[in-house]
C-alpha cells in the first residue's frame, strides 16, 4: 500500500537518516538527477550503507537508478544496491518494453550472483518521455518484475516542447493514458510530483484530481507534501462506513438467496461491490480512515 | 588496496563527514576532528580504521572533519575517499 513516494537526494547523509519519520508510505532514494555525475560512486555507497543500517520500518524503499546509457552507472547502481533487497527498482526514461527488460535481465544476473531468488527485487518504471506515455501498457505488461508505474511530468512537458504548469491540462492525455495502461495490466500507478513545495492548497488540489483520474497515490519532492497526498487518498470516515454497508446487505442478500440488493435507492453490482473491498482494504492498511 | 594519488569525499554540512586519503609512508596515519570528538572520537577513528582495513589498504594519511555523521555514513564516506584515491593518477 502506497499513497504518498517521498524522494531523498541519495548522497544527503541528512535527509537518509530520517527518512523514516517524514510520514511517507515509500521512500525513493535517489541516485540519478538529485546527485551530480561525479558524486554518483559516493552516493551508492551512502545509500547502501544506508539500507543496510538504518531501520526504515514501515516504509517500502524505492531506489532511482541513472538511465540506461554508455555512462554504465546504472548497472553500478544495481551491483550496489539489489544485494540489500530494496522492495522496488526505479528505472528512469522508460521508453519502451525491451528497456524494462534489459533492467530486469540485469537484476538477475546481480540476484543470482548474490544467491538471491531472481525476481526478488520488483521494478516501478518511470515514465518521462512520449515514446514511454505511447508505450506505457507495454511497458506496464513488459516483465513479471513490474508492479507499478510512475509518471515524470519534468521531462515528459520538456521531450513535449511545452511549458509544465500547476492547472496540468499539458499533462491530461499522459495522466489518462498512465491510469488506464497500469489498471489494464493490473499495476498501480502514482502521479508526479507537484513542485511548488510553498503552495500547499495547490498540492492538495492536484492530489484530488490525481485521484478522481485513478491514480493509486502521488510522488513529491518534499516532506512536507506528504501529509496533504496521505490525506486526499486515504479513504474517508464516510466511505469506509458505506463501504461496511454495502459488504454486509451483500452478505445478507447472499444468505436469503436474493441475486439484485439495493442499498439507499442504489443498485448494488459488482463494481460497487469491488470499490468497498477495495476501500476496508486501504483503511485496514493504514489503520483506519481520515476525516472528510 | 594501494593508493595511488590524494583524493576526498563527503561535506562539511551536518551529519556529513568529509575525508580525505593520500598515500602514506608505510602505515595508515588518521588524523580527526569532529564536534563529538570528546564523546566519540576514538570510536570514529576506530570505524575508519577499520574500513581501510577491510579495504585492504596498509599505506595512507586519513584526515576526516566530522560534522556528527552517523556510522553508516563515516563508513560510507571513507569507503568512497579510499577507493577514489586507489584509482591511477
Amino acid at each position: 500500500m502506497r499513497r504518498s513516494m517521498l524522494f531523498l537526494p541519495g548522497n544527503n547523509p541528512n535527509m537518509l537518516q530520517n527518512g523514516d519519520i517524514l510520514g511517507a508510505d515509500a521512500i525513493i532514494l535517489d541516485l540519478e538527477d538529485a546527485v551530480s555525475p561525479d558524486e554518483k560512486d559516493a552516493a551508492r555507497i551512502l545509500v547502501r550503507n544506508a539500507i543496510r543500517t538504518l531501520d526504515y520500518q514501515g516504509c517500502e524503499i524505492i531506489i532511482r537508478i541513472n538511465a540506461v546509457d554508455d555512462t554504465g552507472f546504472w548497472k553500478e547502481d544495481l551491483d550496489e544496491v539489489i544485494p540489500l533487497k530494496p522492495d522496488l527498482i526505479m528505472p528512469t526514461k522508460v521508453s519502451g518494453a525491451e528497456y524494462v527488460r534489459q533492467v530486469s535481465r540485469y537484476m538477475e544476473e546481480v540476484e543470482r550472483r548474490n544467491g538471491m531468488e531472481p525476481g526478488t527485487v520488483k521494478l516501478i518504471p518511470l515514465i518521462e518521455t512520449t515514446l514511454g506515455v505511447e508505450n506505457a501498457f507495454e511497458i506496464a505488461r513488459s516483465d513479471p518484475r513490474v508492479v507499478a508505474m510512475f509518471l515524470g511530468a519534468e521531462d515528459l512537458t520538456a521531450d513535449m516542447r511545452c511549458v509544465r504548469t500547476k492547472e496540468g491540462s499539458e499533462i491530461a492525455y499522459a495522466r489518462s493514458r498512465m491510469v488506464s495502461a497500469a489498471r489494464a495490466a493490473e499495476i498501480d500507478v502514482y502521479d508526479t510530483p507537484f513542485t511548488d513545495v510553498n503552495d500547499d492548497e495547490g498540492l492538495v488540489a492536484d492530489a484530488r484530481l490525481a485521484k478522481s483520474l485513478g491514480f493509486s497515490g502521488k510522488a513529491s519532492i518534499s516532506p512536507r507534501h506528504v501529509s496533504g497526498i496521505n490525506q486526499v487518498f486515504s479513504p474517508t470516515e464516510k466511505e469506509i462506513a458505506y463501504a461496511r454497508e454495502v459488504l454486509a446487505i451483500i452478505e445478507e442478500a447472499k444468505a436469503q438467496g436474493k441475486g439484485a440488493v439495493s442499498l439507499h435507492g442504489k443498485m448494488i453490482d459488482k463494481p460497487i461491490v469491488t470499490r468497498a473491498q477495495q476501500v476496508l482494504a486501504m483503511a485496514a492498511a493504514i489503520g483506519g480512515g481520515v476525516q472528510a | 588496496m594501494k593508493l595511488n594519488r590524494s583524493a576526498a569525499a563527503g561535506t562539511l554540512e551536518s551529519s556529513d563527514i568529509y575525508v580525505q586519503a593520500a598515500p602514506g609512508k608505510g602505515q595508515v596515519e588518521i588524523q580527526l576532528e569532529s564536534i563529538v570528538y570528546q564523546q566519540f572520537g576514538p570510536s570514529i577513528v576506530e570505524t575508519i580504521r577499520s574500513v581501510a582495513e577491510g579495504l585492504g589498504v596498509t599505506d595512507a594519511v586519513i584526515s576526516a572533519v566530522d560534522r556528527g555523521a552517523l556510522d553508516c555514513t563515516i563508513r560510507a564516506r571513507v569507503e568512497t575517499a579510499l577507493k577514489r584515491a586507489a584509482k591511477e593518477a
